[in-house]
């Protein structure tokens, strides 16, 4: 059996109507399970950037990545092992405003990637990012005092190796 | 969608009349040169129906009996000419009945566009009256499709649909435009698509590996070659001809690939493949190097991938990138059109010759001939063989036929036996499967090639599941021939029964109509032979028929297709019995 590892899969495509179907269908074919997903603009006008974190094989990677590629609307698509990218996942916790003045969450807190974004009279909200392990992190530590709400992001990744798809734009074109 | 706006307001500038989306519909059709659709009304479609009928003399249409059947015709007529196949059919159940041969079409690499009228766009999410998200439900199962919410839209899309369908891996399109868009006017003008910026129709041909290919080929003791259907989409039958006469490497075909090289050429050595001949199969696991032409390792014929050609260098052209290492590795990936990437290494290759190697071809098929091909095609048992059927459809057509065949063991006779001389005359449901295809695709076929003959060989299961097509023939008047080879079983099926299942024939026993009264029902002349002596002189009868004629050829019943690669094993172990 091939290793399972953690991927993120940055596919670059048009902004139409219907993509986030076709480019999930290629994992659902496949029975993947997609551990995260962001879509946003990219570095290029009018171009849209899905980041896909999955947990598989690398020869199963390269298939994928070889079906997300071929989709009409697709312009790129790439996939890293997590020492080739640069990432980040934003969380946010709501808790109640009793414990705004507890020691230990003050304690905690201390993680320089998270404060305080908002205070009410009935509870507060703590922003935090950073990778995996450390929401993860401070997901358990803030757990025993209750969270409202608890939302996180999907991952965002910033490449190590060159993307070219600005050269794959003027080669097509 | 910026650029879809900036090349419509291009279009704009020039020359525009003012007409309805659905009228518009029909004009971008004509501009691409399809003037014959396939289909099926209904409400949300009736837009496109009413300039239908006005543009009967310019346009025509096929209503089918199913919308199955439309389909499946299209991509008859699409194997045929190489032309993408029209459909038309409503919204709902009209779409959804399209979606077996949109997979279809999309596995065996079939270019069809296809347009489905929706409810109006206010109504959309609504589930208003034949409401389907056919969008969602195609997506996974197209080359790409598309919603048109605006009558504007619509020259743009479909010329996108058709460059998307034809070019590259041809594919299925999906059109789905709801009803306001159809009677929305607009300022028409065309303007066919060359490009788009997201999609590379064809790679970029790298000389550096075609030369790599040429050393390795150069070099090699015993090469083999595997063509499919990359050879007749690619239209490349004449530089696949010149290749393997320079390198003198024996070939065998898919069962796509199948007509793209004359059955009888010197260097065919038959058909790759589970139901595939044995010395291919064997020797696959013997050459020093495995040359894949225009096709996908497919699991039907690699067997145990294992196992599958080890101890041999493979050398992989093909057009779509995402092909490359899916099942079989490649030492060497030319990519590019086989047409192109065939032509240009011809340059490179050395005159070969390979006496010694084909005679291990030869000495093999002598063995599946006196073990398996003599049984069928000469029998001395009593019930008729499937073989011998296409054995004497081939000496009255002498390989000049169209031979569309169905789903099951009468499919792997056809393949197996059918003698061709000309590509595009072999039409299968290869990757789906689709019991049911024949007929419909036997009726677009004929449309497609109407002075050739074409010949549908169908069991009496899948005759079963689009026999309501006769209905299409009586009306059209398609000169189809009809084969029913009939052994009153799911034979197939049964065939896995007996020899992995202890022979528990769960619900394949099929007891079926009168099919000869069923034609007649339908005008069409028929027969029923159940006698080695009558078999000769009924193909004759049928193949001399300028109509539709339906032929039913009652056959051994338990008869089995050898030779087989069982599931899991290896090509080489191939079984004979």
């Amino acid at each position: 059996m091939e290793e399972i590892k953690n991927f993120t899969f940055s596919v670059y495509t048009e902004n139409n109507v219907g993509i986030l179907n076709r480019l999930s269908a290629i994992f659902l074919k496949r029975h993947i399970n997609i551990e995260s997903m962001t879509v946003s603009k990219s570095e290029i006008d009018n171009v849209h950037r899905f980041t896909f974190v999955v947990d598989i094989s690398e020869s199963q990677a390269r298939k994928v990545v070889g079906q997300l590629e071929k989709q009409i609307e697709v312009i790129g698509a790439f996939f890293h092992t997590e020492d080739e990218i640069i990432y980040n996942e934003t969380a946010l916790f709501k808790i109640s405003t009793e414990h705004l003045y507890n020691e230990e969450i003050q304690e905690r807190m201390k993680f320089r990637r998270a404060h305080i974004i908002a205070i009410y009279e009935r509870y507060f909200v703590i922003e935090a990012s950073g990778l995996k392990e450390d929401i993860d992190n401070m997901y358990d530590k803030l757990k025993p005092y209750g969270l409202l709400q608890f939302v996180r992001s999907g991952r965002i990744a910033i490449t190590k190796p060159k993307m070219a798809i600005s050269d794959l734009l003027a080669e097509i074109h | 969608m910026d650029t879809l706006k900036q090349s419509i307001n291009e279009v704009e500038t020039s020359k525009t009349i003012k007409m309805t989306g659905a009228e518009a519909v029909i004009n971008c059709l004509l501009a691409e040169d399809a003037d014959l659709a396939y289909g099926y009304p209904g409400g949300a479609i009736m837009p496109v129906y009413d300039e239908i009928y006005k543009y009967q003399d310019k346009f025509h249409h096929v209503l089918t009996r199913h919308e199955q059947g439309a389909i499946h015709a299209a991509q008859g007529f699409s194997r045929v000419t190489g032309k993408p196949g029209i459909v038309f059919a409503t919204s709902g159940p009209g779409a959804t009945n399209l979606v077996t041969g949109i997979a279809d079409a999309q596995i065996d690499s079939t270019p069809l566009v296809c347009i489905t009228g929706q409810v109006a766009s206010h109504l959309l999410g609504s589930d208003a009256f034949q409401e389907t998200d056919i969008i969602g439900i195609s997506t996974p199962v197209t080359k790409w499709n598309y919603q048109i919410t605006k009558a504007s839209e619509i020259p743009e899309i479909i010329a996108r649909a058709f460059f998307i369908a034809k070019s590259g891996r041809p594919g299925p399109v999906l059109i789905d435009i709801t009803k306001d868009a159809q009677f929305g006017e607009l300022d028409f003008s065309y303007k066919k698509c060359e490009k788009i910026r997201s999609y590379r129709a064809n790679p970029k041909i790298d000389v550096e590996k075609i030369k790599e290919a040429a050393t390795i080929i150069n070099a090699a003791k015993k090469p083999f070659i595997v063509w499919g259907q990359g050879v007749i989409i690619g239209g490349a039958e004449q530089e696949f001809q010149d290749f393997i006469e320079k390198t003198d490497i024996p070939c065998a075909s898919t069962v796509l690939g199948l007509s793209a090289l004359s059955t009888s050429h010197p260097l065919n050595v038959g058909m790759v493949g589970m139901h595939g001949n044995y010395a291919p199969n064997v020797l696959t696991n013997s050459c020093d190097v495995l040359i894949a032409i225009g096709m996908r390792f497919d699991d039907r014929v690699t067997g145990n991938l294992a196992t599958y050609a080890k101890q041999a260098k493979v050398i992989h052209f093909e057009i779509d990138p995402s092909e490359i290492n899916k099942n079989v590795k490649a030492d060497v990936a030319v990519l590019g059109t086989v047409k192109q990437t065939l032509a240009e290494i011809m340059q490179y290759l050395d005159k070969a010759s390979h006496k010694e190697w084909m005679k291990e071809f030869d000495k093999l098929y002598q063995i599946e001939k006196d073990k398996v091909i003599n049984d069928q095609l000469n029998p001395t048992k009593p019930g008729l063989t499937m073989g011998e059927v296409l054995g004497g459809i081939n000496k009255v057509t002498n390989g000049d036929a169209v031979i569309v065949s169905d789903v099951g063991q009468h499919q792997m006779f056809a393949c197996r036996y059918a003698d061709f001389i000309k590509s595009r005359s072999s039409v299968t449901s290869g990757g789906l499967g689709t019991m049911g295809f024949a007929l419909p695709a036997a009726i677009g076929a004929k449309m497609g090639v109407p002075n050739r003959e074409v010949v549908a060989i169908i069991g009496d299961g899948g005759y079963q599941m689009t026999c309501n097509e006769l209905g299409t023939i009586l009306q059209t008047k398609a000169a189809v021939k009809i084969v029913v080879l009939n052994n009153s079983y799911l034979g197939m099926v049964r065939q896995w029964q007996e020899l992995f299942f202890d022979k528990r024939y769960a619900s394949t026993e099929m007891i079926s109509p009168d099919f000869v009264k069923l034609a007649g029902a339908y005008d069409i002349e028929a027969q029923r032979v159940s006698k080695r002596e009558d078999l000769d002189a009924a193909i004759k009868t049928m193949m001399a028929s300028k109509e539709a004629y339906f032929l039913e050829v009652v056959i051994e019943q338990e008869d089995n297709v050898f030779p087989m690669i069982p599931t899991g094993a290896s090509v080489s172990d191939i079984r004979l019995s």
